[in-house]
């Protein structure tokens, strides 16, 4: 796939994106003309693109579903929900051929087949016999007149406007046009006065003109472009060779200054178009006139009427609006590689460690010059690496925005009545992560569609109102971001999940467990309540995975339920994977740290509970239970510590533990090595990472730490 | 420069029509076309033209359309006569040049 396929493709899928995002507006309010007119662009564009890189198949499909929208826009065809339906089968439909763009290959025959239906549905909204007219429509392109998307003409065509100084300049724009005839001939020229101002305001000595010349010579470009040489710079230039696209020509008449009917006409006149076409154009043109929305570009109004080769303007056209539409996205947004983009990270996280060791070494040699001088330096790369990491940032809103597609087939598949509500999504998160959350959160959501909120019937019966809601919400917490989905249905039974969980040998008869334990249980493998197994859901593969796949991205999952007014599923993720703001603390001769994060407090263990706690694993803190873990314990350090200790105090989903440890390091900027895969098993580290003097310091996984903590208290 | 009754009046422009007068001869023009309804160019004393004197008398003629008077040109000399052709101009003033020419030399 080259540069333009690939471009083309990105910026499709994000235009469907798009399109689907109207549709099920549309869908909701019944679409007014902007939404109508975005799906139209999303369309034109997208089938205009598909001419440039010559893509036939999406082309020939996107006609007729661009015939469609026209009609819809110009209010011929008013919308429906079966035609939503059909024009997002259709939106599907291009994306499946996208990926055959992206593949290289042609469409398969099951593609092709769905070509056919989706464009035969299409074309009965168009009123038209679908068979017959559909090679018809696809097969010739509307075109007569102009030769195969060339000016007819064998004429070289020339535009001018003069700049306002020319004059002053000495030069004369009569001696450029006699200078031209002295190797080719004029055909026609027409002058365009058209700007020089009202008289009060016209200055006599700047030049206003403007000329459209239809030149015969034999000379090339180059050298006609010679003629010019000593105004290019005060002077609009425009040079077509001789049946030159007339895409190209066409797109030009937009950049001029005058009005493009106006010119159509000047067309003519040279001999550009012939007046027959214009006529016809014109036509349509004042019959349209009445309503200043639908009034048509000189360009539609001659791919109209036949006149210029459709798919030629189209990709003109398409040009153009991306022109419009693009360039005020294109000024803010820039598209760069992820690739680049990672080795980047990568190098600041390098900085990083490399300016934490000058660091170091500057504050051991004393000299407080160079303490001064790296400490900016740090200050500075600290800036760099939160920009750098901004970077891969990307709100979260885009994710949350794809289901609506998903809540509204699934509860039409389900016969529910459901709405998405959506907050949060502002909130901002890795890109890598952002990925890799797709496939647990759409688990969730469809889950709780299916499981989670009752038939409107049962709803009614419970006094809940018929339509059910879906909320999903997002919020940044302590250095992680949670992500809610939550649903005002039946809510999970309790007992239900006791007696399965029983069943089938999971916890022991008569072991007692918290609710949050017990909705924890619906996270074991294999683990399924739901009475019925549907298609969406239930089958009992899954919530497993979900658990699996957020644990891998070092983050955690929880369920909070309340029978008969629905549930809460809470998933939290640290917010990025590469570079951590870290505490590093000290235990015997090991370095460990903690993410800043979650950090709350750091406290010193004083002599009194130090002793009272040799046999006790919780502490009094300002009048609350504090469970703690010596680190010295858990992690089987031999030697002796130092005469005081310190509790860190550390917070994970709400629940705050201690970590004891010897001495307190201070704050530590980090990026996180991944350990090597004998290290897997180890509970509570979760990376490694490199310290400026070159030793080794163990990441220390908080949330398996305060699992841990957590567990071994309740027994 | 000749004058004769109120609503119509008659100029012969004896000097070259180019950027080195265009500025002195835009009020001129204007103004002319102003206290009249009917002007008359002479323009067989144009020795040159140039861009910046087409735009003038361009500017004349339109004022004149607009406010619904007539400015006719007459006797064109060569110099007038090939700028107008080389632009295609010589229409859009709408006084035929060849016959204007013939009417000089009757008329003289």
């Amino acid at each position: 796939m080259d540069v333009i396929q690939q471009a083309y493709v990105v910026e499709s899928r994000e235009l469907l994106q798009m399109m689907e995002d109207n549709l099920l507006q549309m869908e909701e309010n019944g679409g007014d003309a902007e939404t109508i007119n975005a799906i139209f662009r999303a369309a034109h564009t997208i089938k205009g693109g598909a001419g440039v890189i010559e893509c036939k198949f999406i082309v020939e499909f996107t006609h007729v579903l661009e015939n469609v929208l026209d009609e819809m826009r110009s209010g011929t065809i008013t919308s429906s929900p079966e035609l939503v339906e059909v024009l997002l089968s259709c939106s599907d439909h291009l994306s499946t051929l996208m990926g055959c763009v992206e593949s290289e290959s042609e469409p398969d025959e099951k593609i092709n087949q769905v070509s056919h239906t989706l464009r035969e549905k299409l074309q009965f909204y168009l009123g038209l016999p679908s068979t017959a007219s559909k090679e018809v429509v696809l097969s010739e392109p509307k075109l007569h007149a102009s030769g195969g998307g060339e000016m007819e003409t064998d004429n070289w065509h020339i535009s001018l406007r003069f700049g306002p100084d020319v004059l002053r300049k000495g030069m004369d724009p009569a001696s450029f046009l006699r200078y031209l005839l002295e190797f080719g001939q004029i055909i026609s020229l027409v002058t365009l006065p058209d700007a020089i101002p009202e008289a009060d305001g016209m200055d006599p000595e700047s030049c206003y003109l403007g000329f459209e010349i239809s030149y015969k010579s034999d000379a090339d470009k180059a050298r006609i472009e010679s003629v010019f040489d000593f105004v290019r710079e005060d002077c609009l230039i425009h040079i077509w060779p001789p049946h030159s696209k007339l895409a190209d020509f066409i797109r030009s008449i937009d950049e001029l200054p005058e009005d493009p009917m106006r010119l159509g006409e000047i067309l003519i006149k040279c001999g550009a178009l012939t007046q027959q076409e214009l006529e016809q154009a014109l036509n349509i043109q004042s019959d349209r006139e009445d309503d200043p929305a639908t009034q048509p570009k000189i360009g539609d109004v001659l791919v109209d009427q036949g006149a210029v080769t459709a798919e030629v303007v189209d990709a003109a056209a398409a040009k153009q609006s991306k022109v419009a539409e693009k360039k005020s996205l294109e000024s803010q947004l820039i598209r760069v590689q992820a690739a680049k983009l990672d080795q980047l990270i990568d190098l600041v996280g390098e900085m990083v460690i490399a300016s934490a060791g000058a660091n170091m070494l500057a504050r051991k040699s004393g000299e407080a010059a160079l303490v001064e001088s790296t400490s900016v330096i740090t200050s500075l790369v600290e800036q760099i690496r939160d920009s750098a990491l901004q970077l891969r940032m990307v709100q979260i809103g885009e994710t949350f925005t794809r289901f609506q597609r998903v809540v509204r087939d699934t509860s039409r598949e389900l016969g529910k009545e459901i709405e998405l509500v959506i907050s949060g999504s502002e909130a901002e998160l890795d890109k890598s992560v952002v990925e890799k959350l797709g496939d647990p959160l759409m688990h969730l959501v469809r889950n709780a569609l299916d499981h989670g909120i009752e038939s409107p019937e049962k709803r009614t019966a419970k006094g809940k109102p018929a339509k059910g809601t879906l909320r999903l919400n997002a919020y940044h917490e302590s250095g992680a971001i949670a992500i809610e989905i939550i649903d005002d249905g039946a809510g999970m039974n309790r007992e239900k999940i006791l007696n399965k969980a029983r069943e089938r040998e999971i916890i022991g008869p008569n072991q007692v467990l918290s609710d949050s334990e017990i909705f924890a249980l619906i996270f074991e493998p294999g683990f399924s309540t739901a009475d019925k197994i549907t298609n969406i859901s239930g089958r009992g593969v899954g919530l497993d995975v979900v658990k699996r796949n957020i644990t891998a991205l070092r983050g955690s999952v929880e369920v909070e339920s309340q029978e008969g007014s629905g549930s809460t599923f809470r998933i939290r993720l640290p917010l990025t994977l590469a570079i951590i703001d870290g505490f590093l603390v000290g235990v015997g001769k090991s370095s460990y740290v903690i993410p800043l994060g979650t950090v709350v407090e750091c406290i010193e263990l004083s002599e009194k509970d130090r002793t009272e706690t040799l046999n006790r694993q919780y502490i009094n803190l300002r009048g609350q239970v504090l469970p703690f873990v010596r680190l010295r314990e858990q992690f089987e350090i031999a030697e002796r510590g130092g005469r005081r200790e310190n509790i860190v105090v550390v917070q994970y989903a709400g629940q705050k533990i201690g970590l004891v440890v010897d001495e307190l390091m201070g704050e530590f900027q980090t990026v996180i090595k991944p350990l090597g895969s004998i290290f897997k098993h180890i509970k509570g580290i979760g990376g490694s990472t490199i310290l400026g003097s070159g030793d080794v310091a163990l990441i220390l996984d908080v949330p398996s730490l305060v699992a841990l903590t957590t567990v071994q208290q309740n027994q | 420069m000749a004058n004769s009754d109120s609503g119509q009046r008659s100029i012969i422009i004896n000097e070259d029509m180019t950027i080195y007068n265009a500025a002195a001869q835009k009020p001129m023009l204007l103004g002319s076309l102003h206290s009249c309804e009917e002007l008359d160019l002479d323009l067989s004393q144009v020795g040159e033209m140039d861009t910046a004197g087409f735009q003038v008398l361009l500017l004349t003629k339109r004022e004149a359309l607009k406010a619904g008077k007539t400015v006719r040109l007459t006797a064109h000399s060569k110099a007038v006569t090939e700028l107008l052709d080389l632009y295609n101009m010589a229409s859009y003033f709408g006084d035929p040049m060849v016959i204007t020419a013939r009417e000089h030399a009757a008329g003289k």
